[in-house]
């Protein structure tokens, strides 16, 4: 007797992990690749348009390729800096780490693989909340780490993020959560999974207040973070050439075995199909941001106090 | 035709010494049909007293499992299945509709799956579209608007990774019903009776009370998916599972459910009226229990127990590492 979906339930199941994991390759090819050609960190090459870039020159450009407007993954931190008013942010749950709630164990154990993660990144999960203003105006904003086990949601992204709008709705503030992720994290399996409830489920609260949520998609945005609050935003907003899917590309080629057109599942493809409002240059977001929050929120653009008409 | 896996063979053996027997007049054969059916209880037990991981799996996606339809059918009077999502298409691998349960009109809504290649093949094995997920919706909103119960019955390997399904937004389908179920104003009621595949099976699967029975799975990745991820092998699943604590009374103990329900000896399909007959039971008085509580009182419950999931360390000094 044989069971006749194995293949079927493989494959879709990939999706949920296979952009970290595809990212992972990539890095590690990238960085073999770098290694042999040029000096490390001093230039880099354009995923696109395959020029080389000066590494300095494309920090400056806040990671976008100046030839053709290519944009690379951004640091989170820089992301911060670009979108929140200088030395306006203030951190929260910036202790908050890992636990293991299933023990898991693979060929690591999960444990070391948070380790390793901490020292590689810097950073202690992946997404960093917190409160700031955007020219003038205080918002929640909570800005996912790609570095950070590529991005994946565990417990501590679920916590973090539903206390971040949590905090929002007590403080009338608005929220803004930037996305980028490969999708729910496998070692807490149902803990990562029931995080995608949670998250939506403090999102249907922030409605309820009337207070805007924007999610704006990086590259990548797939998996249990796409089927959840990355797609629940007022307004969605996507970078330009962002991977943003439910299932990973090679996950949908392997299943119906032809090649995927050209461009699919970019930010211009989900625009195309409906799913994003509008599609936002790394240069024009912060401006973008503020215009967008201070029509909705019926405020002047001389006046930045906070959120006057949120519910009452 | 049955259907028997790889350790359910001694049972498939005795099914068919005993209907060998059967054929015959003869004395002596309707006493080794009795001895048969000792036998095979006696080997029923033996079996499912020690079921690794892995079998479990494979009894939560048996083929002669009862399906949604198929408990609809027989739990609840006058059944009245409603289609499509009034945007595109009616995706039969979600059914849903109206009906009756010990006198009480409910809405209920399933993952569907096939017992041959044609039904597979319109209801795609389980796994559905948005639109699947968006009839879910329409009448989750419908059970608000007249105040049924909903009721979900979840089973299916996920849901389906295609390029209808990307382009109509598969994600946002599957996020708006999280959303929706989080703070709909009835009670709401989800019971996995095969397979929790993902994100597609979390779709229909917010509510207040979240029951498993004992055979089946919920997880965030299948374990074939997570072996060939994590392994770099597909053929370490019965690893993966064990890892991935998916199994109903792994679940319970992490308090993600809050209920297992107990199968009939031989698993659900060796019994499906009485399986039934639990769920049916399970319903109606978990529908009591719930439906004492006022509306403001059930929100605040769902939410806090969602609110509750996960585990973390807040202060790095108290941590491991
Ligand atoms: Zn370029």
């Amino acid at each position: 007797m044989k069971f006749c979906f194995d293949l079927e339930m493989l494959i879709k199941d990939l999706c949920l992990n296979e952009e970290i994991k595809m990212s992972e390759n990539k890095q590690e090819q990238k960085s073999n690749k770098e290694k042999r050609s040029v000096p490390l960190g001093v230039w880099n090459k354009c995923d696109n348009c395959h020029e080389i870039l000066y590494a300095k020159e494309l920090n400056q450009n806040k990671k976008v390729c100046a030839i053709c407007g290519y944009h690379f993954k951004f640091d989170a931190w820089d992301r911060i800096n670009l979108l929140i008013d200088h030395e306006t942010f203030i951190e929260y749950d910036h202790e908050m780490t890992s636990a293991d709630p299933i023990k898991f164990e693979d060929l690591k154990m999960y444990k070391d693989r948070i380790k390793s993660a901490m020292a590689k990144s810097g950073r202690k999960d992946a997404v960093i909340t917190g409160e700031g203003k955007l020219s003038g105006l205080k918002l929640g904003l909570g800005v996912m780490d790609f570095s950070f086990l590529g991005g994946s949601m565990g417990s501590v992204v679920g916590e973090k993020l539903t206390r971040l709008i949590e905090n929002s709705i007590k403080e009338k503030m608005p929220v803004i959560i930037v996305s980028t992720s490969g999708g729910a994290r496998m070692q807490e399996s149902m803990c990562s999974l029931m995080q995608m409830a949670k998250v939506s489920a403090t999102l249907a609260k922030l409605s309820e207040a009337r207070l805007p949520f924007i999610s704006v998609l990086a590259d990548p945005t797939t998996g249990g973070v796409s089927a959840s609050f990355a797609m629940l935003g007022d307004i969605n907003m996507a970078e330009p050439n962002a991977l943003i899917a439910f299932a990973g590309p090679r996950v949908i080629e392997q299943t119906i075995r032809q090649k995927l057109p050209e461009g699919f599942q970019r930010t211009e493809f989900l625009k195309e199909h409906g799913m994003i409002d509008m599609i936002v240059e790394r240069e024009n977001m912060k401006h973008t941001l503020s215009r967008t929050l201070k029509i909705l929120l019926n405020l002047n653009y001389s006046d930045g106090k906070g959120v006057k008409n949120a519910k009452n | 035709m049955k259907n028997y896996l790889e350790f359910e063979k001694p049972i498939a053996d005795l099914h068919s010494k005993i209907s060998d027997f059967s054929n015959s007049d003869n004395v002596n054969c309707r006493k080794m049909v009795q001895e048969c059916k000792l036998e095979l209880n006696r080997t029923r037990k033996e079996i499912f007293k020690n079921l690794t991981t892995w079998e479990k799996v494979q009894l939560a996606r048996h083929p002669d499992r009862p399906y949604a339809k198929d408990y609809i059918t027989s739990i609840t009077d006058d059944f009245l299945q409603l289609h499509g999502d009034r945007l595109y298409a009616d995706d039969e691998a979600i059914i849903g509709g109206i009906a009756k349960i010990n006198g009480k009109s409910i809405m209920i809504i399933g993952h569907q799956k096939g017992r041959n290649v044609q039904e597979n093949m319109r209801c795609n094995f389980g796994m559905p579209h948005p639109e699947g997920y968006r009839k879910a919706l329409r009448l989750m909103r419908m059970a608000e608007k007249f105040n049924l119960p909903l009721i979900t019955l979840i089973d299916t390997p996920g849901a389906y990774p295609g390029i209808g399904a990307e382009e109509r937004g598969q994600a946002e389908a599957i996020a708006q019903n999280l959303k929706v179920m989080a703070n709909l104003k009835v009670p709401i009621i989800c019971i996995v009776i095969g397979e929790g595949g993902s994100g597609g099976a979390l779709a229909i699967g917010v509510g207040d009370t979240l029951a498993m029975l004992e055979y089946t799975i919920y997880s965030v990745i299948s374990p074939e998916g997570c072996a060939s991820i994590l392994w770099r092998d597909a053929s370490m699943a019965p690893k993966a599972a064990e890892a991935l604590k998916l199994l109903a009374e792994d679940l319970k103990k992490l308090h993600i459910i809050d209920k297992v329900l107990k199968e009939p000896l031989g698993g659900a399909h060796n019994n499906p009226k009485k399986i039934a007959q639990t769920i049916k039971k399970f319903i109606i008085s978990e529908l009591e229990k719930l439906e004492k509580d006022d509306l403001t009182f059930l929100l605040t419950k769902r939410y806090n127990k969602l609110r509750e999931v996960g585990e973390f360390m807040e202060n790095k000094s108290l941590g491991t590492f």
